[in-house]
């Protein structure tokens, strides 16, 4: 019998689809210490508390939430402490985190002022006795090293993606709570939050990726990635490190090494060889479709699909069957 | 201005690599050694920032074995002054322990900024500088790959999902440097020649007890082996098929 409690990621107002993996990770990990309730930690601006409701759908039997304008903003030296404070005192067995940006952050500070260990950026775990045992990507996702973790409270943060979020309906429970300390005391401050494009998907939580590289031969010409996401309606659209490298597309939409980890149902790579850094930060997409003029291109061996061609015939050609499958 | 950079030793990843007979960790036979990528660029910001100022100093303190010297004088070389090494044979994956260690080293220094890389790229851990920070009781921006310090305060914009933060902190802090701030530069035959003068202080990491261990290795599964579906525009509605009767995605 194990208590969890979730760290749920919100931005800008809105729970982020890693919230809802992270709450069935925690699930999971209840059920498997022998069943036991799992709580939820949200904090926001003014109105998070009405978001709380998908949390319980997806299996929190009560929320924390803490409602405060000085958490409209990212706020993680608040949050750090109050994070703190709810898994002192021996309520919580293991504390989840989501290996987000954020949540690789809050861990990090919580482990470290509660003295506990954290294993991070877990793609499966069991309970095994009294540790959690988990798995965990390393050498650029080369190797996976197994993580042993004891500790009261164990910390653990989830891999996007590798949770996929389970409905299991549980009645909503609210409790509101407040921050450990004075939000405004707080010596870092984001002072503001830039969004990329707020009304596209973002590419840790689309189904579909389209990534184009240099093979796309200049910025403008991305247009082709973004008609075929446009034609899905579910994709985002990222790019390799020479592309956001050389400015022609901001540098979080980086996949791989140095940048981001997708790993969605689709991956389209266009126009990309694919270099091992980039190969690092989309090998466990589910299906992956290469487009490449170069047909001994390091892409086609991990693809599922290849198409040898080029880019400015067929990424046309795919869009207009893609709509038109859709359509159908 | 008195800047400490914290760097890893890690392996060049261009490999294959093996797992051990006994499934404990993957075989180090034949790899080679370089300063992790984001180092580089913790490195380079250091640098920069002690060149804007016009004074101070780049102290670097890696945790690693013996051999690790190689890679605090390629950080002398490419223009930090002094370095430290807290030298252990032992494989650690606790990131709290090696935070404990160089916190303990870092603790009475001094120093404005005490920079690392974001992430070391072969224990994935993306958790020590935070963890530093919060043990020296200092304030940390993690992922900046903006920065722009003035005086006593500091201005940096760092990478989320998606997204960025503009964020502002007071030095003394703690930065974790990502991708995007800048491009190393290449240690110079004087800087290698200088480096071989500069101190370098070897003493053992007091390692503490751990609380993550890691008893088995593997590789990840192979993904099998795809298919060319066909050549140019001809073979879109080959893929199409393909993509809704077979992977179902569409």
């Amino acid at each position: 019998m194990a208590n969890v409690l979730v760290i749920a990621e919100a931005r800008a107002g809105d729970l982020r689809k890693v919230a809802l993996e992270a709450v069935t990770a925690a699930r999971t990990l209840a059920a498997q210490s022998g069943g036991g309730d799992v709580h939820v930690l949200l904090a926001g601006g003014a109105g998070i508390g009405a978001k709380a409701d998908a949390l319980a759908q997806h299996g929190a039997d009560k929320v924390l939430v803490l409602e405060h304008d000085g958490f409209a903003l990212n706020n993680p030296e608040a949050l750090t402490a109050t994070i703190a404070q709810q898994l002192q005192g021996g309520a919580y067995a293991y504390g989840v985190f989501s290996a987000t940006s954020h949540g690789r952050d809050l861990s990090a500070r919580v482990a470290a002022r509660l003295g506990v260990g954290l294993a991070p950026d877990l793609t499966g775990f069991a309970v095994e006795g009294s540790a959690v045992v988990g798995q965990h990507p390393i050498n650029n996702g080369k190797v996976v090293a197994t993580l042993a973790l004891s500790g009261a409270p164990a910390l653990l943060s989830v891999r996007p993606a590798a949770f996929q979020p389970v409905p299991d309906a549980r009645p909503l429970a609210i409790q509101a709570i407040s921050s450990a300390v004075d939000p405004s005391a707080s010596r870092v401050k984001v002072v503001e939050l830039k969004q990329g494009n707020t009304d596209k998907i973002d590419l840790g939580d689309a189904p579909v990726v389209v990534a184009g590289g240099r093979g796309l031969k200049a910025a403008e010409h991305f247009k082709l990635c973004d008609d075929l996401a446009e034609a899905f309606g579910n994709a985002a659209v990222g790019a390799t490190r020479a592309v956001t490298d050389d400015g022609w597309r901001p540098h979080s939409d980086q996949i791989g090494q140095t940048g981001r980890n997708v790993s969605p149902d689709l991956y389209i790579a266009v126009g990309i060889s694919g270099a091992i850094q980039h190969l690092a930060g989309m090998r466990t997409s589910r299906t992956i479709v290469a487009i490449n003029k170069d047909k001994d291109a390091p892409i086609f061996k991990i693809a599922d699909y290849g198409i040898v061609g080029d880019v400015f015939d067929v990424m046309p050609a795919l869009t207009a069957a893609v709509k038109a499958a859709k359509a159908s | 201005m008195k800047i400490a950079v914290c760097i890893k030793r890690v392996p060049v990843m261009e490999v294959k690599f093996a797992i051990t007979a006994d499934g404990s960790r993957y075989d180090e036979a034949g790899l080679k050694y370089d300063i992790n990528d984001f180092d580089l660029w913790a490195i380079e910001a250091a640098l920069q920032l002690k060149e804007k100022a016009g004074a101070g100093s780049v102290h670097v303190l890696c945790l690693g074995p013996n051999a690790a010297q190689e890679q605090i004088r390629k950080a002398m070389a490419m223009g930090a002054d002094s370095g430290t090494l807290l030298e252990t044979d032992a494989r650690v994956y606790d990131g709290l322990a090696v935070a404990r260690a160089l916190a303990a080293e870092l603790k009475d220094g001094g120093f404005d900024l005490v920079l690392f890389g974001r992430i070391a790229i072969d224990s994935m851990n993306q958790m020590t500088g935070p963890m530093v920070a919060e043990l020296l009781g200092l304030p940390v921006v993690t992922n900046v790959f903006k920065l722009d310090i003035a005086g006593p305060t500091g201005r940096a914009e760092r990478v989320l999902e998606g997204a960025t933060e503009v964020v502002e902190f007071p030095l003394p802090a703690v930065l974790t440097i990502d991708d995007g701030l800048n491009k190393e530069r290449l240690p110079s035959l004087k800087g290698i020649m200088a480096a071989k003068k500069k101190p370098l202080d070897v003493k053992p990491a007091a390692l503490g007890e751990q609380t993550v261990t890691v008893p088995r290795m593997a590789l990840p599964p192979e993904r099998a082996a795809g298919r060319i579906v066909g050549e140019g525009a001809d073979a879109v509605p080959e893929l199409v098929r393909l993509l809704q009767t077979e992977a179902k995605v569409l």
